[in-house]
């Protein structure tokens, strides 16, 4: 890893409050990025034959102004077979990379790239939520507004792919900082101008 | 697997939000609250099998255990919820004002996430991307009921717009505070556990506020949930029964009422209309009258909503009916008699609560009633009455209207639609 993605452990209560909830209700409900757009192409249904097996429910993406974001939801894996993620894109970023934390070696959580993808068993399935494993976004096309249905397409082993969208929502917390090295950050969805140099594109991952 | 049963992490605590700390080299911050050993718990569950709760969650049975929390009112269907549903407990009505330049295209993204958080919390679920989860778990029959204003329609769908989407005119009783009238959207959420309003409240505003802002807000009550018979006629602050002369739930009169019908139409199918009036009730003036002249005062007797010429709430009232002396038993100038209108197509459908805000300097009561009133034409069924009323109500004496609006209430919609769909078809 050429990167660390690090965020400190700040208050065991407000992670366990994420961990037993999470953010998906019941499977059945779908959402209006799934149902209700037109302009989606690809909900679950069509993704079905390149995908066999995979659903995605609740799926939501942090509006932001520039920058980065991160993307929620859980995809299921109906199969009975294990599938694994390998990568994700979006036309909305430049780069899309799978997240999950880990605990470092200093007590704090840290966010980094899977390596080797998410692996999502048979009949299993993978939450993606915020503070947790989640995909993140990074050199942002243009804006996120709320409201917007943003497409994602997963990108599987063994080449196959699934695409779905997902709404975009304001929300407050999820708050990823780009932190280059002697601390000076960018928080995403604030106007580039607010800081200089740490552009979406400056962490140049080399992990991918 | 609980997540709340890992031991705290060394450094849990020890950082404010929002605050990133140095670290040694390149890396995506977490600088949110959401950070901590829970969230490796979390990890693992994410990976648990299909259908898997973790085990201890007690998330579902929350409401399940309850006497009445888990109720549900369906948010989806022909006609929004919340109207002729029977009234829960607590209401709060929200109006948004658009924030200028709003776009067509983004009212629909506004009517659209509004509409999927409410479709959750109203079945019980949180709502997408609810970060207080849990408080989604007892819908307590909660509803969400949204309505258009003049502005929203005019920006969106003006050829739509019915003749009566406007401010009222203007009545000789009113002291409108613009804090209280008018908006372009407005949110009635009700439920039976203010916890629950209060959180839909929440949680339909973080959505909305890329969009609009609050105009005004106004949070209203009833007799607790359970607290009376079910149907029972409401009390307002003066102690009256309030709202005799609705509809019977479920009955032809209802329908036509509020849905239309006949030479009264809908201005689109299974649409309605609400008039919501902030009514400042003086208590402190009310003291003064003693029982006899608050009965007079509304041609009703408080102890049973009867008419002052019946014995029952619902009898009909006699307004031909003269004491020994006589005069009316029931005066002309009673709100009774003022409000009952010859022509029988002049009903409204009400819906109120109380309300009962801080005192202003020097008070002790600042209480009254959010009058809400569902009817298919503000014009031909709403307005007439208020005319009759602004000419000669005894009650008036101690009633002052303080805020009015009006809105068109879209129809209902299908799952994965969105209610305020007619104005973009």
């Amino acid at each position: 890893m050429s990167k660390k993605l690090v965020y400190p452990a700040l208050s065991v209560l407000a992670a366990a409050a994420l961990a037993l909830t999470g953010c998906a209700p019941s499977d059945s409900r779908s959402t209006p990025s799934a149902a209700a757009t037109p302009a989606v192409t690809t909900p679950e249904s069509t993704a079905a034959p390149a995908a066999p097996g995979l659903a995605v429910s609740q799926p939501w993406v942090k509006t932001a102004e520039s920058g980065m974001t991160g993307a929620f939801g859980v995809i299921k894996n109906t199969s009975d077979t294990d599938i694994t993620v390998t990568g994700a894109s979006t036309p909305a970023a430049r780069m899309v990379e799978l997240h999950e934390t880990v605990p470092g070696s200093n007590g704090a959580m840290q966010m980094q790239a899977k390596p080797g993808g998410f692996v999502i068993p048979a009949g299993g399935e993978l939450k993606l939520e915020p503070g947790a494993n989640h995909l993140m976004l990074m050199g942002l096309t243009g804006p996120i507004t709320a409201g917007a249905d943003v497409r994602f397409t997963l990108a599987l082993a063994g080449g196959g792919s699934f695409e779905f969208a997902a709404v975009a929502k304001d929300f407050s917390g999820a708050n990823e900082n780009y932190v280059e090295e002697g601390g000076a950050g960018m928080q995403h969805g604030q106007p580039t101008g607010a800081a200089g140099s740490a552009t979406p594109s400056a962490p140049s991952p080399t992990s991918k | 697997m609980a997540a709340d049963q890992q031991p705290a992490g060394p450094s849990a605590g020890t950082e404010g939000p929002g605050a990133p700390r140095k670290l040694p080299r390149r890396g995506l911050l977490f600088g949110g609250a959401a950070a901590g050993l829970g969230a490796l718990a979390a990890a693992g569950a994410h990976l648990a099998g299909a259908g898997s709760q973790p085990s201890g969650d007690p998330a579902p049975s929350e409401a399940g255990e309850s006497i009445h929390g888990s109720g549900v009112v369906p948010f989806h269907g022909d006609r929004q919820a919340g109207i002729t549903t029977a009234p829960q407990a607590h209401g709060v009505f929200v109006a948004l004002d658009l924030r200028p330049g709003t776009t067509r295209a983004q009212v629909r993204a506004l009517l659209r996430l509004l509409s999927d958080d409410a479709a959750n919390l109203c079945a019980g679920q949180p709502a997408l991307a609810d970060t207080e989860a849990e408080l989604a778990r007892v819908p307590a029959r909660l509803t969400v009921t949204f309505g258009v204003g003049p502005g929203l329609v005019a920006a969106v769908a003006p050829a739509l717009a019915p003749g009566w989407l406007k401010p009222l005119p203007a009545f000789s009783i009113d002291r409108l505070q613009p804090g209280f009238s008018d908006g372009d959207l407005l949110l009635q959420i009700c439920a039976d556990d203010p916890l629950t309003v209060a959180h839909a409240q929440r949680m339909l505003l973080k959505d909305s506020r890329s969009f609009a802002t609050v105009r005004w807000v106004q949070t209203g009550f009833r007799r607790s949930y359970g607290s009376e018979k079910p149907g029972t006629t409401m009390r307002n602050l003066f102690g009256q029964v309030d709202g005799t002369s609705n509809p019977a739930p479920g009955s032809t009169d209802e329908e036509r009422v509020v849905w239309g019908g006949g030479e009264i139409p809908a201005w689109t199918g299974n649409g309605t209309s609400v008039v919501i009036r902030r009514i400042a009730m003086n208590l402190d003036k009310w003291d003064e009258l003693d029982r006899v002249g608050r009965e007079e005062s509304v041609g009703r007797r408080l102890a049973s909503g009867a008419p002052l010429t019946g014995t029952q709430e619902h009898d009909e009232p006699d307004f031909a009916a003269v004491s020994k002396l006589g005069f009316p038993v029931i005066s002309d100038v009673s709100h009774l008699r003022r409000a009952r209108p010859e022509d029988r197509s002049q009903r409204i459908f009400r819906r109120g609560y109380n309300y009962d805000a801080a005192p202003g300097a020097g008070g002790v009561s600042d209480s009254g009633l959010i009058f809400v009133s569902y009817q298919s034409d503000v014009g031909k069924q709403f307005t007439p009455i208020q005319r009759r009323l602004d000419e000669m109500d005894m009650l008036n004496q101690w009633t002052t209207p303080v805020g009015s609006a009006v809105f068109a209430i879209p129809p209902g919609c299908r799952e994965g639609g969105f209610v305020g769909d007619v104005l973009f078809t």
